[in-house]
């Protein structure tokens, strides 16, 4: 199987773990990413106020340089995840935007030239934009997952960190349910391992804010690490470069203001895939994590 | 025959007047043939007003009168009645609406809505040319009643019924009656136990010699129409001869199988031979086959063995009863919505978060904690509790829109109990806006916040999660305008008021109406609160909308006033604007037979046309649009009639 | 304090443009507060959120258009997700920054030497386009 896949900015540069362990295990599962031929960063953040269309550009272009070559693409970052799909939607649904954008992407000639089989077609939406998880669920399946597990994750204890990105708006996402999601734990059953629920899996970890105000970010992310924590679990996952940023590298500074605070490791949900599938370690990828995982991989995980 | 009609233009003050120009409207009229008195006045439904239709009547030897004013909905019985009084059939007084047709809707329009007001009135003056005499069908009426639900309400319409000198049967769908007023401990805002009031009732209802009390049982099939409704109820295999049980509750006693007690609401276990509660109306038991070990295996048996009296019988079978009678009394009841649906509160998951129904088991003396107010998680006495007003109601973004009104007062008085029964204890409750619209229900309120120190925080609680063995409230005081955060040991829901599970299934089984929620509709809002659109059904209690026990009870009053005025007649009076067919015209096709949603056209096997039953024809014209011979008409509405009116309106 | 109201402030010139530029609908709040008792960084702004909303109806945006609370809002949705009245504060929040950046009036949120230090460490890319497309415009 074939599916047009859209890594974001982060995920070439200071999350090439993400991508590279994504990549290998949707190998792994007969799937070929098939990269873009061309893509540009999709801005990522969405616009609230009502009469931006500039500020969706960048999104739209990247849907329709995948309307090139699929009807459908696949991403794993949340944040690119949550501005193509909103992007997608204005797309679909508000025929002002709709035309203001397609003009645009007119002018952008040379950049689309650039794309093979170039069409002069319009954009109006018709790639559906799909998670990595979902593509899990739907074209592979749970069930036909856990039979390709070649290591199961028994004795592991993990907390899916979902974030805010692919649950809200719940109207626009249509991920899961925003208060009691259960996708990543059911993706985590098939895995083998014992999937952890805790308070905080759905609350902000700080997003962006760590640029501009570290404190204000470090105390949402202490939040979520210390409930993980709690709950007993041993090793969080998460589907956004920011959210790992966040929770992983400033456990240093979360132990100075959280008294008797024990480090967790925070990695990607495909290298634990990665891990379950029987990939060798070095595809995983390990090297970018502040806390590192391995030892409590080792010892938690039966060989 | 001579056409002697008269026609009288109303102006409603400026409401018809200030766009129609009546007198216009009147002379047009005059000149119209077969018209032989026309004239104007200003408020044609006031005394004068009538008495000059009944004057013209007379003096003028009319054949027909055409009142030109509002919608027939309000006045036309007026106008009936005053023609009848001055010798006229009623049937031969119509009315032509110029106003919500006309002057309503056409009001920067004078020339245009007159032309109009002409037009409509010439073609109801066509129709009544040929309008016939017709006398109402006369039924005879069952004066026996149908109360399904055994609530406060359903209890009370049963008794007031009864007391009115009619039979009732009181169908109840649980094993016994009380509804959700018998799970209550105490009820505002007199703090009455709530047992101790009603199971007077309940034993009156059982014991009364004119209600047939059948729990256990539900409405299966409703037939008929008012006055003459045949209704199927199925009484449920109890695998217990209730009759012949003493209520000895041995059989309870010795039962192995367990499952979680609906009565306490989950909260404690009941047996698989179980009666609801101690106070259980009728205090026999019934056999739950689903939980039962000897359905489930074969094996057990125990409850028919040690039976004194041998009532046990595992081959009884539902049972069908049909049942005659006039009236039906629809008080179903409530449910909570659901906690599932309350994600950020837990789901339903977290032990110690739980709904009022539940906390209301846990203050009750009869309860799962004999009345001590205790975690479910680990039995130990909370010392922090929250309670929250508004889960689910005023959401129209998440859950529902509507306020179920009795939670403000609900809470408080759960507040109330726990500082009662916890005196080192501190109760939170979380409110929007505290709604005290009862007798006596402010000064409750008031008496929580300063006698028994409740905090009234005012503000929604977006969050609460479990965490070192507490229930963590993430709240906001809008009024100081901070987050504020409880680490408490028990959580109150105070979830909105749905209809019960099984209403809607039965409002369609009765073909009555019910909002978009599933409340069941009134008749209307304002002036008709206690009966259907139906006729023949009426409605009391939670199942019309949220409501507290004063409120419950009244309605149930009113919708037996209902019933006992419908009871009052001797025969049931209907309109005799009906379909009918001429037997001569019929071929006999009986496709009038497939299309009427009532069933009233019937074949004749003998002459082979098709005949209308008068008694239950509503005169809805399906059958008459669907006739292709023409030989079925509306009595008073024929083709003939409809053409001419046609022809009139078109004719300017 | 007193808070003077008039229609004309009420329904004036910015009220509309912050409903429109939101697009919604101010008189649908009902305080309930929800939208506080859940934002994960409440704590760190002056005016909670409901509160924003109430200066705003009161026809007083001022007050909130020079609040720390709008750069504070880390777009986490949690608020309009939350709403019983379906009113998006975090729609609001952009809304009212885009009034102050479209000013351009030169008072960068995210500091450039901070901006600087960021880039090169290893924080991800996305992490700063998003702080200077929301904080800078």
């Amino acid at each position: 199987m074939k599916i047009p896949y859209y890594p974001g900015c982060t995920l070439h540069e200071r999350a090439k773990d993400f991508d590279g362990s994504a990549r290998e295990c949707a190998k792994a599962l007969g799937i070929e990413l098939q990269e873009l031929p061309i893509w540009t960063c999709c801005g990522a953040v969405f616009p609230l106020v009502t009469d931006s269309v500039m500020d969706i550009l960048a999104a739209v272009r990247n849907l329709s340089y995948a309307s090139r070559i699929g009807d459908r693409v696949v991403t794993l970052c949340s944040f690119c995840y949550h501005v193509l799909k909103r992007a997608n939607r204005v797309m679909r649904e508000d025929p002002a935007k709709r035309d203001k954008a397609n003009l645009f992407l007119r002018a952008d000639t040379k950049a689309r030239e650039a794309v093979e089989s170039y069409t002069r077609e319009d954009y109006a939406g018709q790639v559906e934009v799909v998670h990595y998880l979902e593509m899990l669920r739907d074209d592979v399946g749970f069930e036909a997952l856990s039979k390709k597990v070649k290591r199961p994750l028994k004795g592991l204890k993990v907390a899916a960190y979902y974030g805010c990105m692919l649950l809200r708006p719940k109207d626009e996402m249509k991920f899961d349910d925003p208060e009691q999601p259960t996708i990543f734990e059911d993706f985590l059953g098939a895995l083998g391992c014992e999937p952890v629920d805790f308070p905080m899996k759905t609350e902000c970890c700080g997003g962006f804010q760590i640029v501009n105000d570290e404190e204000l970010a470090i105390a949402c992310s202490q939040n979520v690490v210390t409930s993980a924590r709690k709950r007993g679990a041993d090793i969080i996952v998460t589907t956004c470069p920011l959210c790992r940023y966040n929770l992983d590298r400033k456990q240093k500074e979360m132990a100075e203001r959280v008294r008797g605070f024990r480090t967790i490791p925070v990695v990607y949900f495909t290298q634990l895939l990665g891990l379950a599938l029987g990939l060798p370690e070095k595809e995983l990828d390990f090297s970018g994590n502040t806390v590192d995982p391995r030892p409590v991989l080792a010892e938690k995980v039966v060989s | 025959m001579e056409h002697r009609i008269g026609v009288f233009v109303c102006h409603c003050g400026t409401n018809i007047a200030g766009t129609v120009d009546v007198k216009r409207v009147a002379e047009a009229l005059a000149k119209h043939p077969g018209v032989a008195y026309s004239t104007d006045y200003t408020y044609m439904c006031s005394d004068p007003g009538q008495n000059l239709v009944k004057d013209a009547i007379k003096k003028h030897r009319l054949t027909g009168v055409i009142v030109a004013a509002c919608s027939p909905t309000l006045h036309e019985a007026t106008f009936r009645r005053a023609g009848t009084s001055a010798g006229m059939n009623p049937y031969q007084v119509e009315m032509a609406n110029v106003r919500e047709h006309c002057s309503w809707v056409h009001q920067g329009d004078k020339e245009q809505a007159t032309r109009k007001a002409i037009r409509t009135v010439k073609a109801m003056v066509e129709k009544a040319k040929l309008d016939e005499a017709l006398a109402p069908i006369e039924v005879p009426l069952t004066r026996r009643a149908l109360v399904v639900g055994g609530g406060v309400a359903g209890i009370q319409a049963a008794l007031d019924i009864a007391n009115a000198g009619y039979e009732v049967v009181l169908v109840e769908r649980s094993p016994s009656i009380g509804g959700h007023m018998a799970q209550l401990s105490e009820t505002f805002p007199t703090l009455d136990c709530s047992q101790c009031i009603l199971t007077p009732k309940m034993v009156e209802a059982a014991q009364h010699r004119r209600i047939k009390l059948m729990t256990y049982s539900e409405v299966e099939e409703v037939a008929g129409y008012v006055g003459n409704f045949r209704v199927k109820i199925r009484k449920k295999a109890a695998y217990v001869n209730r009759d012949v049980c003493t209520g000895c509750g041995l059989c309870i006693q010795k039962c192995p199988a367990k499952t979680p007690s609906e009565f306490d609401e989950g909260l404690a276990p009941r047996k698989a031979i179980y009666t609801p509660f101690p106070q259980a109306v009728p205090n026999k038991p019934v056999l739950d086959a689903e939980h039962c070990t000897y359905f489930k295996t074969g094996k057990c048996g125990i409850c028919k063995k040690i039976c004194p009296v041998n009532a046990v019988d595992y081959e009884q079978k539902d049972e069908i009863v049909e049942e005659e009678v006039g009236a039906i009394v629809v008080a179903t009841g409530f449910d909570l919505y659901p906690m599932a649906k309350m994600g950020e509160y837990g789901g339903g998951k977290i032990k110690d978060v739980v709904t009022s129904l539940q906390f209301e088991r846990l203050l009750s003396a009869s309860g799962p904690t004999a009345g001590e107010v205790k975690r479910p998680s680990d039995g130990k006495v909370p010392r922090e509790v929250v309670f929250l007003t508004c889960v689910g109601s005023r959401d129209p973004e998440g859950h529902v829109p509507y306020c179920s009104k009795v939670c403000c007062m609900y809470l408080t008085k759960h507040a109330m109990l726990y500082r009662h029964k916890v005196h080192d204890g501190q109760a939170y409750l979380f409110y929007m806006d505290v709604r005290t619209g009862g007798k006596g229900y402010e000064e409750f309120y008031q008496r929580a916040s300063e006698e028994d120190d409740v905090l009234y925080v005012r503000g929604k609680v977006s969050k609460i999660f479990e965490e070192d063995g507490k229930v963590v409230v993430w709240g906001v005081d809008t009024l100081t305008g901070k987050k504020v955060e409880i680490a408490a040991d028990l959580a109150v829901m105070g979830l909105a008021m749905v209809p019960s599970a099984a209403a809607q299934d039965l409002a369609n089984k009765l073909k009555i109406h019910t909002d978009e929620w599933g409340f069941l509709s009134e008749a209307h809002p304002k002036l008709r609160p206690v009966e259907s659109l139906a006729p023949g059904f009426y409605l009391a209690g939670a199942a019309q909308g949220p409501k507290d026990i004063p409120e419950a009870v009244s309605q149930a009053s009113g919708a037996a006033s209902k019933v006992a005025a419908l009871f009052a007649e001797k025969v049931y009076q209907r309109e005799p604007v009906i379909a009918c067919i001429d037997e001569d015209l019929c071929a006999g096709c009986r496709i009038c037979v497939s299309v009427c949603p009532y069933d009233a056209a019937e074949f004749d096997e003998e002459k082979k046309v098709a005949r209308i039953q008068e008694a239950i024809c509503e005169g809805c014209g399906a059958c008459i649009a669907a006739c292709p011979s023409g030989s079925a008409q509306q009595k008073n509405l024929t083709d003939d009639q409809i053409y001419n009116m046609v022809s009139a309106v078109l004719e300017d | 304090m007193r808070l003077r109201l008039t229609g004309e402030q009420i329904n004036g010139e910015i009220i509309e443009r912050i409903e429109t530029l939101s697009g919604q609908d101010l008189g649908a709040c009902y305080q309930c507060g929800k939208c506080s008792a859940g934002c994960p960084v409440v704590e760190q702004m002056d005016i909670a959120p409901s509160e924003a909303i109430r200066y705003l109806q009161l026809g007083h945006p001022d007050v909130v258009l020079a609040s720390k609370t709008i750069w504070v809002c880390a777009s986490c949705f949690q608020c309009a997700s939350r709403c019983p009245k379906g009113v998006e504060f975090s729609s609001i929040c952009d809304a009212l920054r885009a009034i102050v950046l479209r000013k351009r009036v030169s008072d960068p949120k995210v500091d450039a030497d901070e901006l600087a230090r960021v880039m090169v460490s290893d924080a991800p890319q996305m992490g700063v386009v998003g702080a200077l497309r929301k904080l800078n415009g």
